[in-house]
């Protein structure tokens, strides 16, 4: 059961860590701002919650689980809003972008 | 494994810092100097300063890096006038001189302190017992140094006297900054309404974790003066007109408390800010839950601004 859990666990991180470093590598390479956007959510939105999935197995107690999840939740729900943020600031500015 | 981070980390940091000094753009020095702070947090979590990171997490890299970007908003016109004008190269190189001797006399100090570094650590873990508070940051700020925290409160005070200050007469008495407009059925709309009640849940979760984890009034407080900050840029509220009784009232509350627990200690328990036996404690939750609210509004007030709006009378 806890090799199970402890494959799942580098299974889940390191494929999460595969999701920061590709929106990281979209951040610096995509040519503007709305397609930026769209790399960065990968990271905040896939990449933290594969994190998340992959230490739950280990952390001590139900209300420390809880405790991560929620900090995913938190993360998604402001990433989305300062991505809308950012998208609409920029068209303003361009319309054409 | 841990040493390679380590040295990667304050890679990073050193690579940054150099980053925010050499840009020439303010905004890119801004954003340079946000996500400073935000690897000196994790700096240190390495040193196991967790009290410290989140201090640095709350203060150092979100509301300073708040006032900054508000900052290069204002200076957004002068900044092509100010980019023309180079300094003469004997000011540079003046400059140059001063901030490296500043460095090296740094370095210098660090690299001789005596090893180990002397500490007032087990003289706190001996005494800590008798705060009745667990963790050891919290006793050392509001039992063995109080004055400090006292006097840090009475700052925060002054500097918002500071920034009210530059009001023009015109203003004075109104409300501070400008009023947001935003959709109110839109996303800043939103989350301004979903957010806050997460947010003080939060706030107060960090402030009463503060007696015996790290965590404490100070980061509780950022948090909430964040809610109040998201809530008015949103529109859905606007700042008080600092004339207001409650607000004043509310400004002074929290060091006024600190300070008559204080002169009570003088009669009580012998000296000025100390704990007759066995009330440490619940003195300390008074002194704590009174900061709170006037640091909240403090901070989200440092970051609103002077008042600019011309009042109708």
């Amino acid at each position: 059961m806890s090799v199970a859990l402890n494959v799942l666990t580098v299974v889940a991180v390191v494929a999460g860590a595969f999701f920061f470093l590709a929106g990281t590598v979209g951040l610096l390479r995509f040519p503007d701002t709305l397609t930026r956007l769209h790399a960065l959510t990968k990271a905040d939105n896939l990449g933290l919650g594969l994190v998340v999935l992959g230490l739950l197995p280990h952390v001590g107690s139900v209300l420390a689980g809880i405790k991560l999840v929620a900090i995913w939740l938190l993360v998604l729900l402001s990433g989305a809003v300062a991505s809308q943020l950012i998208a609409r600031a920029t068209r303003q500015r361009d319309p054409d972008a | 494994m841990m040493e390679a981070l380590n040295a990667g980390l304050a890679l990073l940091l050193l690579a940054l810092a150099v980053w925010t000094i050499v840009a020439r753009d303010a905004f890119a020095a801004v954003a340079g100097f946000i996500a400073y702070g935000l690897l000196l947090t994790l700096a240190w979590v390495q040193l196991s300063g967790v009290d410290v990171a989140l201090t640095e997490a709350a203060i150092g890299g979100g509301l300073t890096g708040a006032l900054l970007i508000g900052a290069v908003g204002r200076l957004r016109d002068t900044e092509a006038t100010a980019r023309v004008e180079r300094p003469k190269a004997l000011t540079r190189a003046l400059a140059a001189l001063v901030a490296g001797a500043v460095t090296v006399a740094l370095a210098l100090c660090v690299l001789t302190l005596p090893d180990p570094a002397p500490t007032l650590a087990p003289d706190v873990a001996a005494n800590i017992a008798a705060t009745g508070v667990g963790n050891p940051i919290t006793a050392v700020l509001l039992a063995f140094r109080a004055m400090d925290t006292l006097l840090e409160a009475i700052v925060l005070v002054f500097a918002l006297i500071g920034v009210w200050s530059l009001a023009p007469d015109r203003a004075w008495g109104g409300r501070p900054g400008v009023r947001h407009v935003a959709d109110p059925n839109g996303i800043l709309a939103y989350i301004a309404r979903v957010l806050p009640p997460i947010g003080i849940i939060v706030g107060m979760y960090i402030f009463w974790a503060g007696a015996d984890h790290p965590g404490g009034k100070f980061q509780g407080a950022t948090i909430l003066a964040a809610m109040w900050l998201l809530v008015m840029m949103a529109g859905l509220t606007d700042a008080p007109p600092i004339s207001r009784a409650w607000l004043r009232i509310g400004l002074v509350a929290g060091p006024l408390v600190f300070i008559a627990i204080g002169l009570a200690g003088a009669v009580t328990a012998g000296a000025f800010l100390a704990y007759p036996d066995g009330y440490a404690k619940p003195l300390i939750i008074v002194i704590e839950l009174a900061l709170m609210p006037t640091l909240a509004l403090i901070l989200a007030l440092l970051l609103v601004g002077a008042p600019q709006r011309t009042i109708q009378r």
